[in-house]
């Protein structure tokens, strides 16, 4: 039989006569949807991914290096910027961490003050991360609404502790300040705008058609696999694993307080989708709410800050602390020995864990797939490279 | 235009002995650089001023006040600073089609507004193949848009021009398939004939002729903002997956052709849709011994009926996310091709069944599509109303600077 | 059945790997633990990951800590069970001069990015390790600079890595 025309171009590619060259795309550091400077190499043929490579380090400034050398207060600053979005829980990480090895016991007021913070951070970190998947996606006005209420908590957390975004607030035994009078009718007045905010942005972009029909089904991710790679918070929990720190290693006033873990159901595709990492989040910033509310009529009376040396020596032993950041169970592990430096202080983000699965996740998806499993992830590259 | 020449000419205003095709280029040249200077330009300019307006209320803000009264002068201002601005080749581009590229686009974009109508008389060429014309046109700007990704040597770039080939390609063949009923109807391809087909009436629209138009009217629409590279299509420029896509290597005045050309766009797909199926400049008053009045009239109708569709755009792209590119040849190739070549087929049926039309199907077209405008403006009025009822306002002033909650 | 108590965890693992496993240390659930062998780790590893009982299916955190004094390099596994909630930490000691300690990767997915950050900072070899390569520092940059004796090079390709003080006393 012989072959005529398109078929013999067709049997010439089956043969591999007719070879057809991958593109070599370098997405980063510098791109506008990759927040921050992240890099990835990505192996594209058209707009078919391959893989894509993730490249990180553009943002390593040694904070594990410097804790060494900074002594146990003078690195507190340094934790705000492991994680700029949220770095109230950096703050706490670090606190908790030469709690637990000098065994110092924060007064109820101090841990509420840290819960209080916490939560509106958490709320503000995912604000930003919905907002700026939004925007990924292509749709710019849920970006500015979301940025617009992180703003007036940018406002309230600056009445508390004088910053915007590294708040450096809490100390070693406590916290810095405490709440100034009427800033809890502030705060309780913000919670009063924003919660239905919440249901608004549901109904401004959540399940506008297009929108979902991005992020279904686009690099689902099994709770096994997620389990695998150690993904942790909403990216955990939108593969439907239900495992919060706050609830399952309890730290700080957390089992005082009554909130649910939201999890992905794959409501509208897979499980595990982005479409479901998305959704955790935008549940969370509700119980976080409700967190916020109880911490904010319960709150008891007293010191903020415990007695604690100016030369802080602990005992020599090592920890690991888990707090639940607002991107996931953050470890901090930390060896003392005895002197006025920590020996060594390792800081496991989940920005780090998330970034290592997405050269499993993202073959065989399209370029514009990649944008939406980064902004799904709620990467932020500081707390990458650290 | 030729009738004006030609009269001017019997009446003696051009010197004897100079050819006729010298008047005529004259007059094209006159005529043209009055259209582009005083029109064209300003259009695209102001659109770009209205639509940051309108995305500032969208996004809870204000948008451009600096400039002028209710910041009206920015699109000025911001066309004086890409002017100065330094005109950047990259060293490793294909310099000659590097620098061609936003005159191709901007040429297909001006050359739209050959025979596009602005008033009863005023056009600067009523072609009997306008709208054939016009179609043929605007595809010299993918032309444009490819050389401009192929010659920027940059993989981003090069990404953004195929996207925008394979879109604008493939959309040509709905919007081309919603034309051709307009065009059956009409029996012809004038753009004025067209209109002229028309009468002020929303009845008599073609919008309203029969079900079939009426959905090629929308498919026409979609496939016009497909053709634009607008939201929800805006693929090729696709600012948080492809940078700026075509443009990415673009500064200065090159960089301001194209989006002149993008905005300017946006007023000939109004444009258009409103010649092809909203009754063009047709006015309800006769006028006939006032044409000043009556060619104003007819303009402001024009005018407003276009620039609708160009609000309609601009709400659109501040609304919507970005659709992919597979799913964006899925919705052409799948959907609207075969509603639109059921429409086409459709439009002859009835033509054949009734060819003097059928009123009371056209009454009760428009009749439908007022009621959806005013359960949409219900609609919009009900949730504004409860935003403003149900969100709390801050009870305070935010420590660090006295800002305002604005409400709504 | 759940074995949740490190002491139990332990017991478990001696039973199976004799001398291998060191003694139990830690008094807190969150550093409760044990030293392994360099050469076992990988089937403790295994084993705690699949054994029923135990389940520790998820790597929480690997690190790696310079101890000039003791002239040892200690590799930390944080694990922890989803299944059973349930916590323990391993710790491998390696030689300063020459660390190089079995891969985990092949147990949990999650150690691949780990040790490729321990090797670039702390320099110890993982064997075994599908891709080890620097991941934050350049794959030109001297040394490992989380060791206790790495010392800044003056410049790198030309860049000075320090600068004089703006402040004049």
């Amino acid at each position: 039989m012989s072959l005529t025309g398109f078929e013999v171009e067709i049997q010439r590619e089956v043969d591999g006569g007719l070879t057809t060259e991958d593109m070599t795309l370098s997405m980063g550091p510098q791109h506008p949807s990759t927040h921050g400077v992240l890099r990835f190499v990505v192996r594209a043929d058209g707009e078919v991914m391959k893989e894509a490579i993730p490249d990180i380090g553009y943002l390593h400034r040694s904070i594990e290096k410097i804790s060494e050398k900074v002594g146990w207060h003078g690195f507190m600053p340094y934790t705000d910027r492991v994680d700029y979005v949220a770095a109230m829980f950096c703050n706490q990480g670090w606190a908790m961490a030469a709690e637990r090895l000098a065994s110092i016991e924060v007064p109820k007021r101090a841990e509420y003050c840290r819960i209080i913070a916490a939560e509106f951070n958490r709320i503000q970190s995912h604000l930003l991360s919905v907002g700026s998947m939004a925007m990924d996606i292509g749709a710019y006005t849920p970006f500015i609404h979301t940025v617009r209420e992180r703003e007036y908590i940018n406002d309230l957390i600056e009445e508390l502790c004088g910053a915007r975004l590294t708040f450096n607030y809490m100390r070693i035994g406590g916290v810095a300040w405490d709440i100034p009078p009427g800033w809890r009718e502030k705060a309780l007045s913000f919670l009063e705008r924003f919660e239905p905010l919440i249901d608004e942005y549901n109904a401004l972009i959540s399940y506008n058609k297009i929108y979902t029909e991005r992020l279904r089904n686009v690099a689902a991710i099994s709770a096994q696999e997620a389990i695998d790679y150690n993904l942790v918070g909403p990216n955990l929990r939108g593969s439907g694993v239900r495992y919060d720190v706050r609830r399952d290693l309890p730290y700080s006033v957390y089992p005082e307080l009554d909130f649910d873990v939201p999890v992905g159901s794959g409501e509208l595709g897979t499980l595990g989708d982005c479409f479901d990492r998305y959704m955790v989040r935008m549940r969370e910033m509700k119980e976080s709410c409700k967190i916020l509310r109880q911490c904010l009529a319960q709150l008891p009376q007293g010191p903020v800050i415990a007695k604690v040396a100016r030369n802080f020596k602990p005992a020599a032993g090592d920890c690991y602390v888990r707090i639940e950041s607002a991107r996931g169970d953050m470890g901090w592990y930390v060896v003392s020995d005895g002197t006025a430096f920590p020996h060594r202080c390792k800081i496991r983000t989940g920005s780090f864990a998330a970034m290592s699965i997405i050269q499993k996740v993202s073959r065989n998806l399209m370029i514009a797939d990649l944008i939406a499993v980064i902004a799904s992830f709620d990467l932020v590259a500081p707390e990458i490279d650290r | 235009m030729q009738e004006l020449v030609d009269s001017l000419v019997a009446d003696g205003f051009v010197p004897g002995g100079l050819p006729l095709w010298v008047a005529y280029l004259g007059a094209m040249l006159v005529f043209g650089g009055i259209v582009v200077f005083v029109f064209i330009l300003p259009i695209a300019g102001i659109t770009t001023w209205v639509e940051r307006r309108v995305a500032g209320r969208i996004q809870s803000r204000i948008g451009p006040n600096r400039t002028g009264p209710a910041g009206f002068l920015q699109w000025l201002a911001d066309g004086i600073k890409s002017v100065l601005k330094e005109d950047i080749v990259p060293s490793a581009a294909d310099v000659p089609l590097f620098k061609l590229a936003p005159y191709v686009v901007m040429t297909g974009f001006v050359a739209a507004f050959v025979v596009v109508p602005f008033g009863g008389p005023l056009i600067i060429a009523d072609l009997n193949v306008g709208i054939l014309y016009l179609t043929a046109v605007t595809a010299l700007v993918v032309v444009g848009i490819l050389m401009a990704g192929w010659a920027s040597n940059n993989k981003w770039s090069l990404l953004g021009g195929i996207r925008s080939a394979a879109q604008i390609v493939s959309y040509e063949i709905p919007a081309g398939l919603s034309i051709l009923p307009v065009v059956m109807l009409a029996g012809t391809l004038s753009m004025q004939g067209i209109i002229g087909h028309q009468g002020w009436a929303p009845w008599t629209w073609h919008v309203f002729d029969n079900p079939f138009t009426f959905f090629a009217f929308f498919i026409l629409f979609v496939s016009a903002l497909a053709e634009g590279n607008r939201t929800p299509f805006d693929l090729p420029e696709a600012e948080s997956e492809l940078v700026m896509g075509f443009a990415t290597e673009y500064s200065g005045l090159r960089n301001l052709l194209f989006f002149m050309a993008e905005w300017g766009n946006l007023y000939v797909i109004g444009a258009v849709v409103t010649t092809l199926f909203l009754g063009g400049w047709q006015i309800p008053l006769a006028l006939a011994d006032h044409p000043v009045p009556r060619i104003v009239l007819q303009f402001a109708i024009f005018f407003a009926k276009a620039y609708f569709w160009v609000f309609v755009a601009v709400w659109l792209r501040w609304t919507l996310p970005r659709i992919r590119v597979d799913q964006m040849m899925i919705m052409c190739w799948k959907y609207l091709v075969p509603i639109a070549f059921v429409n086409f087929m459709g439009t002859a049926v009835w033509m054949v069944l009734f060819p003097a039309g059928v009123p009371a199907v056209r009454v009760l077209l428009s009749l439908t599509a007022a009621g959806l405008l005013v359960a949409f403006a219900r609609r919009v009025v009900f949730h504004v109303r409860r935003a403003l009822l149900t969100r709390e306002e801050l009870s305070f002033n935010p420590l660090s600077t006295a800002r305002v909650m604005s409400r709504g | 059945m759940a074995v949740s108590d490190p002491a139990a965890v332990h017991a478990v693992l001696r039973s199976h790997f004799g001398d291998a496993i060191g003694d139990l240390a830690g008094t807190r659930p969150d550093n409760a633990g044990t030293t392994v062998a360099p050469s076992a780790i990988v089937e403790v590893c295994r084993f705690l990951k699949t054994e029923t009982g135990l389940a520790f299916d998820c790597l929480s955190n690997l690190s790696g800590v310079d101890y000039p004094k003791r002239n040892i390099i200690e590799v930390v596994y944080h694990l922890y069970s989803y299944r059973y909630r349930h916590l323990f930490v391993l710790k491998v000691e390696a030689p300063r001069d020459n660390p190089a300690v079995s891969s985990v990767a092949g147990v949990w997915s999650a150690a691949e990015w780990q040790e490729r950050e321990v090797f670039d900072l702390l320099g110890v070899t993982f064997e075994g390790h599908p891709d080890l390569r620097r991941i934050l520092m350049p794959e030109d940059w001297p040394g490992h600079p989380l060791r206790k004796d790495f010392v800044e090079p003056e410049e790198y390709h030309g860049i000075s890595t320090s600068r004089e003080s703006l402040l004049k006393t």
